[in-house]
């Protein structure tokens, strides 16, 4: 086997040694933590993707050991390989925060802001990087762009307005499924992720368009409006699965499946399973197995505790196991006599309503015609 | 033993002298204390039938809003579910049909909402929350009642009068001013 050539690269003050041909991106993210630049378009487990959504704009202050010139310009460093001995700034540099601000400026020129009614909202990337590298207010007095709803079949939905064109669902679809029925159609600020002729996407593989997209525009049909994604608990849960690792996320309220996703890891990408490859899931898991009873949970899902998602969560296995009730054992097996049930008076949350069993989104009369007693 | 503060007082146990012992004089004392009240300003009032006024910032029973329109303005996005310290407020979420338009502002709305009084600190931090102006505190407060049943206020006892249809009712709500 040959020697592989280490690059030795400095980003933010911080020198490591990777191989050549690494990415900045990828340097950086070896680094972890603030030094990482953000992406919106780039996908690691994606070939091809990067170079779109300018967000990982850094500045290289020195090219390398034998051309010490600075690049004249930033570079988007998910696509800019290391140089032997390069000097890289990302948040230490005036330039790039100035830059990444005017970037979310333009991604967020279209945008609908409308995360209120977002699914999205709470684990999108979009959100996080407006918050973090954003002005807090808009320049932009224009009408913004509007779409016609596009229906892509019974388990996606897209909301075109809240896209910033990543392509990443796009790679996806050419990637991981034999013949690719979507893409971006028209040109320039025309331009829409659509079928052309109204089609619905039913490949197996198609659902992960879902955990790719940075935004909100691509969404769970069968999760559509059910919760808010910091109000559910994450389980890391497994199925015998033909055609796919069945290595999943759920989202529980109670004891009830909402959601299945693929694990994601710390930069919102898909986690790779044990033996290597990427845990992408398909539709079965995603969309159809909605039932405790058809996964092998392992545990809670280790949350960032910097994420609204963390919050009301406790780490390690509290909540996965009924708490042991005391009061009967003290009490010569006399159950506690309550003043109120809470299931009497509140319908919310009503046991006679299974939300992860409705297909769709919940309206007014899937609450009302299970009146309680 | 040194006492720790000088406030201590040695008990008198010397027997009482005869007029000590009539206690006449300590009673008038005690009953002009008492009388001189009568000629003072009341702290109190009559509640039922006198209100204090509330300050400006009093943080009272909530209200669910609703446009010009009259739709509810609520989304059911679940900041103020998250904001709130008590965990008092709940909704469930349904996605509006064609038709419904008029009723509610947003493709999503709040099927149920719910607001456990018994729960809730009336900390305000629900109304900071809204990004919809969906939820304030008004000016007044949940009566009182013998049992836990009837605190959990759901959409029917929060959200105001349709100004179209019941503009009256919401003026008597907001009370009337000239």
């Amino acid at each position: 086997m040959s020697e592989q050539i280490l690059f030795k690269v400095t980003i933010d003050n911080i020198t490591i040694e990777v191989p050549a041909g690494t990415t900045i991106l990828q340097a950086a993210r070896l680094v972890g933590g603030q030094v990482a630049p953000p992406a919106m378009c780039y996908y690691s487990k994606l070939q091809g993707s990067g170079g779109k959504c300018r967000t990982c704009l850094v500045e290289v202050s020195k090219g390398s050991e034998k051309d010490p010139r600075p690049m004249p310009k930033l570079v988007a460093s998910c696509r800019t390989t290391v140089m032997d001995g390069m000097e890289v700034k990302n948040i230490t540099s005036e330039k790039v925060v100035d830059a990444r601000a005017g970037v979310v400026e333009f991604l967020l020129l279209n945008h609908p802001l409308d995360c209120p009614i977002c699914d999205q909202a709470g684990e999108c990337h979009l959100q996080d990087l407006s918050f973090e590298h954003g002005k807090a207010d808009t320049r932009y007095e224009f009408q913004r762009r509007t779409f016609k709803k596009h229906d892509l079949g019974k388990n996606i939905q897209l909301h075109m307005t809240r896209c910033i064109l990543c392509y990443r669902c796009v790679f996806t679809a050419d990637q991981l499924t034999n013949k690719r029925v979507h893409g971006i159609l028209d040109r320039g600020d025309h331009s829409e992720i659509a079928t052309h002729i109204e089609k619905s996407l039913d490949n197996e593989f198609i659902g992960n368009v879902i955990d790719v997209c940075p935004v909100g525009a691509l969404t769970d049909k069968t999760f559509r409006f059910k919760n808010r994604v910091w109000f559910l608990k994450p389980m890391d849960a497994h199925r015998d699965c033909p055609t796919c690792a069945g290595r999943v996320t759920l989202w529980n309220r109670g004891d009830e499946v909402y959601r299945v996703t693929a694990r994601k890891d710390q930069w919102g990408e898909i986690e790779d399973t044990p033996d290597g490859k990427t845990g992408w899931i398909c539709n079965t898991c995603r969309f159809d197995k909605k039932e405790t009873t058809d996964w092998i949970i392992e545990g809670p899902r280790e949350i960032s505790r910097q994420s609204v998602i963390a919050q009301g969560h406790y780490s390690g296995n509290i909540g996965t196991t009924k708490p042991h009730e005391t009061f009967e054992a003290v009490n010569g097996g006399r159950q506690p006599h309550l003043l109120m049930d809470i299931h009497d008076e509140s319908e919310v949350n009503m046991p006679s309503v299974h939300l992860g069993q409705i297909h769709g989104p919940s309206h007014g009369d899937t609450f009302n015609n299970t009146n309680k007693a | 033993m040194q006492a720790l503060t000088n406030k201590a007082q040695a008990v008198n146990r010397e027997p009482m002298t005869f007029w000590e012992r009539l206690y006449l004089i300590n009673i008038i004392k005690g009953m002009f204390i008492t009388f001189s009240h009568m000629f003072k300003k009341q702290p109190t009032i009559h509640y039922p039938e006198q209100k204090r006024e509330f300050s400006p910032v009093f943080r009272g029973l909530h209200v669910l809003n609703r446009d010009e329109e009259g739709r509810e303005r609520c989304t059911a996005c679940g900041l103020c579910a998250v904001a709130c310290p008590a965990e008092a407020i709940t909704m469930e979420a349904a996605e509006r049909v064609a038709g419904e338009e008029g009723l509610y502002r947003e493709e999503k709305y709040a099927a149920k909402y719910e607001i456990n009084m018994l729960r809730c600190i009336f900390c305000g931090l629900c109304e900071e929350a809204c990004p919809k102006d969906a939820i304030y505190l008004s000016e007044t407060f949940a009566p009182a009642n013998f049992t836990r049943k009837g605190f959990i206020y759901g959409k029917t006892d929060l959200l105001i009068p349709n100004p179209k249809t019941e503009a009256s009712a919401l003026a008597m709500a907001k009370g009337v001013e000239a």
